[in-house]
């Protein structure tokens, strides 16, 4: 939740609205795009400043509201996150890799160089980081919208409240109280499905319940999570060995400071 | 006065309803579970299904005969219908100075459960306290309430998570209801005991034209229930609860608490689940322009730190507060506040905890812990 003294006064101009990619595979900006009727809306509130997916066409900063896309891997986006905290108003990350590094962030469990080294030809010409890093390592950020890729009616749901001064609905709680409030019968329970859903941040509606799928995590750690007893249950009585459990927390969300912390110690093999 | 139902004239019965203008629910197979689904015949019901239930786990089963109610509850509860899981309250809009507010309001419809156990009866019993009876009052709920018709089930088998009879809500229907029926199967015979509770359940048995039934009928079927009774009264998961208050009152810091956090996930599955539960949220949202704006209400949980949240953060920021919550409000706080226990024993929380954590047990690690440490103060 922002501030109040960064509140957005009703300005006589549109508000500026930038997006901003960073190392990413850009789904969370499409859906930004795939927003199609809405976008019209959108555009009718706000004025798209910077939104290189959509038209090169750029309106300087500063900007009142920025969307972060993407994870810092690089040492020039180090500079360019910096450059864009200043630019903007509000800033809000949107999507994993924003929110916890992204799936490349597997390469802050790893050595970075030796692969590079096996999938490139040149491995000199790549100028990385030796980790992948959530925006939020490097600057304040003033919302987080979790999601692998995230919900676009969420995205619609932060930007109308950052324009309308309230909070967003965007409940921190665990996947199965969208399964419930759905009516799924759990996959867990009735089927024997691992599932990641209670530790799980809401926000896709239960997709994969819904459709007897166990949930991967795609919208990382619920607040309050507790993976480590779901751990100890998957191994103990859904059959999941320890590289599956491991597996299913180094998804998306692999450096979510839970889901890191968890996985980290189920590898050492101690228990909580 | 019980009558004679031949398992076979079933379907008259919910035709008969049906014909009286209701919707009818009832549990129904799906996804590998047997759910509260709409019913337009008997064909939808689970005939020759039951279920296995254990903390953590169901599976469906083929039972040896062709009973039509040879199995617990469900993961679903009948609250779904009464006390809807997300419903819009009203819209809002604004012209120039102006803002115009419309309560949003549906037209009930008729519903009849059929198939509603001893312990749901009293949980649709406790939910009408809380929701139709205290100061705050759910008009969608009452509405639904209101023309609802019954016909409940006496149960002949039980789950192993089931504990009715130490909650004294089971499993023997004794709540009023406006038909009862009571399912027996002995060699080839196969019917239902049936009676009315009110006088729309007599009507729709005037017309079913239902002898009444036989000495050897009631004993076979009452016996089928006292049967069961006497079996759950020596399960592992019987216990007694009269003094359930005092026990969690004298125990908000047993050790057993942070014992359970460690386990509990504050997924909110138990609440969800739990026919009598009742939270709710309200959700306030505008569109784009903030020229419209809506407000719904969604079911909520002990187990969420928004539910607790104040100016400055949840109430309850850990599990371990978060489960005493749940338990104490369950089995303690909830004879104060509205007059009864808040559970029924149907065993929905054991069942659909994915970690399996079972009331019952929780009940009795409190009171074995306390036990311990009073015979460690007498030994000086
Ligand atoms: S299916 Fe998964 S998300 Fe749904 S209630 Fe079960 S454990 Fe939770
Ligand atoms: S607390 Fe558990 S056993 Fe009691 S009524 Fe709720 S779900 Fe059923
Ligand atoms: S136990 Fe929790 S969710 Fe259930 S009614 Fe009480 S406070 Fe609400
Ligand atoms: S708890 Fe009792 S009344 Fe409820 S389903 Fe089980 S046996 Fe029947
Ligand atoms: S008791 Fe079980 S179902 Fe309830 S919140 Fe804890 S883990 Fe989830």
């Amino acid at each position: 939740m922002a501030a109040d003294s960064q509140l957005i006064t009703k300005q006589p101009h549109k508000p500026k609205l930038a997006v901003w990619k960073f190392a990413s595979c850009d789904g969370c900006q499409l859906s930004l795009l795939d927003c199609e009727d809405e976008l019209l809306l959108l555009a009718q509130e706000v004025e798209i400043a910077y939104f290189m997916e959509a038209s090169s066409a750029v309106v300087e900063g500063p900007y009142d509201i920025s969307l972060v896309e993407g994870s810092i891997t690089t040492p020039a986006d180090l500079l360019r996150i910096q450059e864009v905290r200043r630019q903007s108003n509000f800033l809000v990350c949107i999507g994993a890799c924003a929110t916890a590094g992204g799936i490349q962030a597997l390469r802050n469990f790893a050595d970075v160089s030796e692969f590079t080294s096996v999938v490139y030809a040149q491995p000199a010409y790549i100028d990385t980081l030796k980790e992948s890093t959530p925006i939020s390592t490097h600057v304040s950020v003033d919302f987080e919208l979790q999601g692998c890729p995230i919900n676009k009616l969420q995205l619609l749901e932060v930007i109308s409240a950052f324009l309308n001064r309230r909070a967003p609905q965007v409940p921190p709680h665990s996947v199965c109280i969208e399964c419930k409030l759905k009516n799924n019968v759990c996959v867990w329970v009735a089927h024997g499905t691992p599932c990641m859903g209670p530790v799980t941040h809401a926000g896709c509606g239960a997709l994969c319940p819904s459709y007897n799928r166990g949930c991967y995590a795609c919208y990382g750690p619920k607040e309050n999570p507790n993976s480590d007893s779901l751990c100890h249950w998957w191994e103990q009585k859904l059959g999941a060995n320890k590289s599956t459990v491991i597996e299913n927390l180094r998804n998306f969300n692999a450096l979510a400071p839970h889901f890191k912390e968890v996985s980290e110690h189920r590898e050492r093999g101690d228990k909580a | 006065m019980d009558y004679l139902l031949h398992a076979s004239d079933l379907e008259r019965l919910i035709q008969a309803i049906y014909k009286d203008g209701y919707q009818i629910f009832g549990p129904t197979i799906n996804d590998k579970a047997i759910t509260y689904g709409e019913i337009s015949s008997s064909a939808d019901l689970p005939q020759g299904w039951t279920d296995i239930q254990e903390g953590g786990r169901y599976r469906l089963k083929r039972r040896t005969d062709k009973a039509f109610f040879g199995y617990a509850v469900g993961p679903h509860s009948w609250k779904k219908y009464l006390q809807l899981p997300h419903r819009p309250i009203w819209k809002a809009s604004r012209q120039h100075q102006d803002i115009e507010v419309i309560e949003i309001q549906e037209t009930a419809p008729k519903l009849a459960f059929l198939g509603v156990r001893s312990c749901e009866l009293h949980a649709i019993a406790i939910q009408d306290r809380v929701l139709t009876e205290g100061d705050y009052t759910n008009e969608n709920y009452r509405q639904r309430r209101a023309q609802l018709f019954t016909v409940a089930v006496n149960c002949t088998s039980a789950a192993a998570t089931c504990f009715c009879t130490a909650m004294n809500t089971g499993p023997e229907v004794k709540l009023p209801s406006d038909l009862t029926l009571t399912e027996v199967i002995e060699g080839a015979a196969h019917f239902f005991l049936i009676r009315s509770g009110s006088a729309s359940g007599a009507q729709i048995l005037s017309e079913l034209s239902l002898r009444p039934a036989g000495m050897r009928e009631k004993n076979l079927a009452n016996g089928r229930v006292q049967q069961l009774d006497e079996e759950m009264r020596k399960g592992p998961r019987h216990f007694d609860s009269s003094d359930l208050k005092e026990l969690l009152y004298r125990n908000l810091d047993s050790p057993s608490w942070d014992k359970v956090a460690e386990r509990c996930l504050s997924c909110a599955n138990c609440t969800m689940a739990c026919p009598t539960c009742f939270c709710s949220t309200v959700e306030d949202t505008t569109d784009l322009s903030g020229e419209h704006s809506e407000r719904w209400e969604r079911w909520d949980s002990c187990f969420t730190a928004d539910l607790s949240h104040l100016t400055g953060g949840p109430v309850r920021s850990d599990t371990r507060s978060r489960y005493r919550q749940w338990m104490t409000h369950k089995l303690a706080t909830w004879q104060d506040q509205f007059g009864s226990s808040g559970c029924v024993g149907c065993g929905r929380c054991i069942t659909w905890c994915p970690v399996g954590i079972d009331l019952t047990e929780e009940v009795r690690s409190i009171r074995d812990l306390e036990c311990k440490q009073a015979g460690s103060q007498e030994q000086p």
